[in-house]
C-alpha cells in the first residue's frame, strides 16, 4: 500500500484530472444526497398518484415498497462499490500471498480474513489462488479463513446490509463473518488435513508466474473503481430487482408476525433449519438481503435471519464444485461442517443476546 | 504470434477471449487464440486469478478482462 510514491509519480495532467474530479465528485455526491432524499416522496407518488393504488391496501404497500427500495438499493451499491474499488485496486492475490506467505498460524488467520475483504477475488478464480496460496506456503487453515472471508464479507453484502437495515446490523454481519473466517480456517489448519488435497496439487511444483506491476495512477484507480461499478452492477441488477420483488410481497402481504412462529427465537430449530435451506439455494448477497430485510420486519429473529444470510452466501454448491477440483471429498465435508457450525454458532449466539 | 486465454470458462473468461478475437480480426495481425480450460493446465503457467492472458509464454494480465486498447498494444508490440 505505498500509495504516497504513486501520488509523486503522477503527471501534472493527472493532478489537473485528479483535482477536477475531485470537484466533480462532490458535485456528484451532493446530487446523490438530494435525489436519495426524495426517495420516499417518489415512490408514493409513483404508487398512489401515478399508478392510482388505494393507499393502505395490501398492493400499495408492496408496490410502493418496491418503488422505494429499488432505487436506494441501486444508489447504494453505486457508491460502496465505487469507493471500495478504488481502496482495492491497491491489493492484488499476488501481493496479499505475499503477505500471507510464512505467518504463523492465529496471526495469518486474521490476516487473511481481513484482506479476504480487500482483494479482487471471483469465486471462478477460487481454484487457481488456492494453488498459489498452498504453494507458496501459506499454511491450509490460512488459505481457508482467506476463502471463507472472500466471498462471505464484501461490499455489496455491506452496502446493502447497511442501506436496507442500518450500520448496527452491517457491523454485526462483518464482525460475525470475520470470525467465522478466522475461527473456521484456524480450526481446519488445526486438522491437519493437508493430506487431503488432491495429489496432483501438491506433486507437481507450480511456479508463480513473473508478472511486472504496472504503477497505477490516481486517475487508473478511479477508472479501476469505474469499471468495478459497471461490471457489478451490470451483473447484480437483476438480483436485487427480484430480490426486492420478493421482499416487496413478503412486505405487503404476509400478515405481521406470522414469521415469528417459523423464524422467531422460539424455535429452537429455526436456525439449523435456515442453513439447511440456505445452504442448496444458490443466490448472491444482492439477491438475498432484500428479502432478508422483508422477514425480519415481520418478526423473525436475528440470529435466525443471519445465518439464513451466511449460509447461501458463503457457503455454495458450485463453489463446492469448483473446490472439488483441487480438495479431497474428507476436506470439502470438513469445511462445509466448521463454516456450517460457525453459522450455527452465530445464530444461536444472536437469537440469545438480542 | 500465440495467444493463450486461461479459464475454466466464466462469463468474464469468454469476454476476455472474444474481445482479443475482436481485436485481431480488426488489426488483422497474425495470431493464434486458444482457450485452456484445464485447471491443471492453468496452474501450471503460475497464475493466480482467471482470466489470464497469455502471450508467447509470457503473462500479460491475470484476474480481469483486459481492455481492448491494452490488447492493442499487446498485438502490436
Amino acid at each position: 500500500m505505498k500509495s504516497g510514491q504513486t501520488v509523486i509519480q503522477d503527471t501534472a495532467g493527472s493532478v489537473f484530472f485528479l483535482g477536477s474530479s475531485i470537484l466533480a465528485g462532490i458535485a456528484g455526491i451532493y446530487l446523490w444526497w438530494v435525489v436519495y432524499g426524495f426517495l420516499p416522496v417518489i415512490s408514493g407518488w409513483i404508487t398512489y398518484s401515478l399508478l392510482h393504488i388505494r393507499q393502505g391496501s395490501h398492493l400499495g404497500a408492496s408496490v410502493e415498497f418496491f418503488f422505494y427500495d429499488t432505487p436506494k438499493v441501486m444508489m447504494l451499491l453505486f457508491l460502496v462499490v465505487f469507493g471500495v474499488g478504488i481502496i482495492r485496486s491497491f491489493f492484488t492475490p499476488e501481493k496479499t500471498r505475499a503477505v500471507l506467505s510464512g505467518k504463523s498460524e492465529f496471526a495469518g488467520n486474521v490476516l487473511a480474513a481481513l484482506l479476504g475483504i480487500v482483494t479482487p477475488f471471483c469465486s471462478c478464480s477460487a481454484v487457481p489462488l488456492f494453488i498459489g496460496f498452498v504453494t507458496a506456503g501459506v499454511p491450509l487453515g490460512v488459505t481457508f479463513s482467506f476463502l471463507i472471508s472472500a466471498p462471505m464479507v464484501n461490499e455489496i453484502a455491506l452496502g446493502l446490509l447497511y442501506g436496507l437495515l442500518g450500520w448496527k446490523i452491517a457491523a454485526i454481519y462483518m464482525g460475525t463473518g470475520l470470525f467465522i473466517a478466522i475461527s473456521a480456517g484456524w480450526v481446519i489448519g488445526r486438522l491437519d488435513l493437508e493430506n487431503h488435497i488432491e495429489d496432483w496439487v501438491t506433486q507437481n511444483n507450480f511456479t508463480a508466474a513473473q508478472m511486472e506491476e504496472k504503477k497505477l495512477s490516481w486517475m487508473d484507480r478511479i477508472i479501476y473503481g469505474w469499471d468495478a461499478v459497471r461490471e457489478i452492477i451490470g451483473r447484480v441488477w437483476i438480483y436485487v430487482i427480484l430480490g426486492i420483488a420478493v421482499g416487496a410481497g413478503i412486505h405487503g402481504f404476509v400478515p405481521q408476525g406470522v414469521m415469528a412462529s417459523v423464524m422467531g427465537k422460539g424455535s429452537w430449530w429455526s436456525v439449523p433449519l435456515s442453513v439447511a435451506i440456505g445452504v442448496p439455494m444458490y443466490s448472491n448477497a444482492a439477491g438475498i438481503i432484500p428479502v432478508v430485510e422483508a422477514l425480519l420486519g415481520k418478526g423473525a429473529a436475528l440470529g435466525t435471519v443471519l445465518a439464513f444470510m451466511m449460509s447461501v452466501i458463503a457457503l455454495s454448491l458450485p463453489e463446492m464444485v469448483i473446490l472439488r477440483k483441487v480438495l479431497k471429498p474428507r476436506l470439502i465435508a470438513t469445511f462445509i461442517g466448521v463454516v456450517g457450525c460457525g453459522i450455527l454458532f452465530v445464530g444461536y449466539l444472536f437469537n440469545m443476546i438480542i | 504470434m500465440e495467444i493463450k486465454v486461461l479459464g475454466p470458462g466464466c462469463a468474464k473468461c469468454s469476454k476476455a477471449a472474444d474481445l482479443i478475437q475482436q481485436v485481431i480480426d480488426e488489426t488483422g495481425c497474425d495470431a493464434t487464440l486458444e482457450k485452456i480450460t484445464d485447471m491443471m493446465e492453468i496452474a501450471s503457467h503460475g497464475v493466480f486469478g482467471t482470466p489470464a492472458v497469455i502471450i508467447d509464454n509470457e503473462v500479460k494480465c491475470s484476474g480481469k478482462v483486459p481492455k481492448k486498447k491494452e490488447i492493442k498494444v499487446w498485438l502490436e508490440g
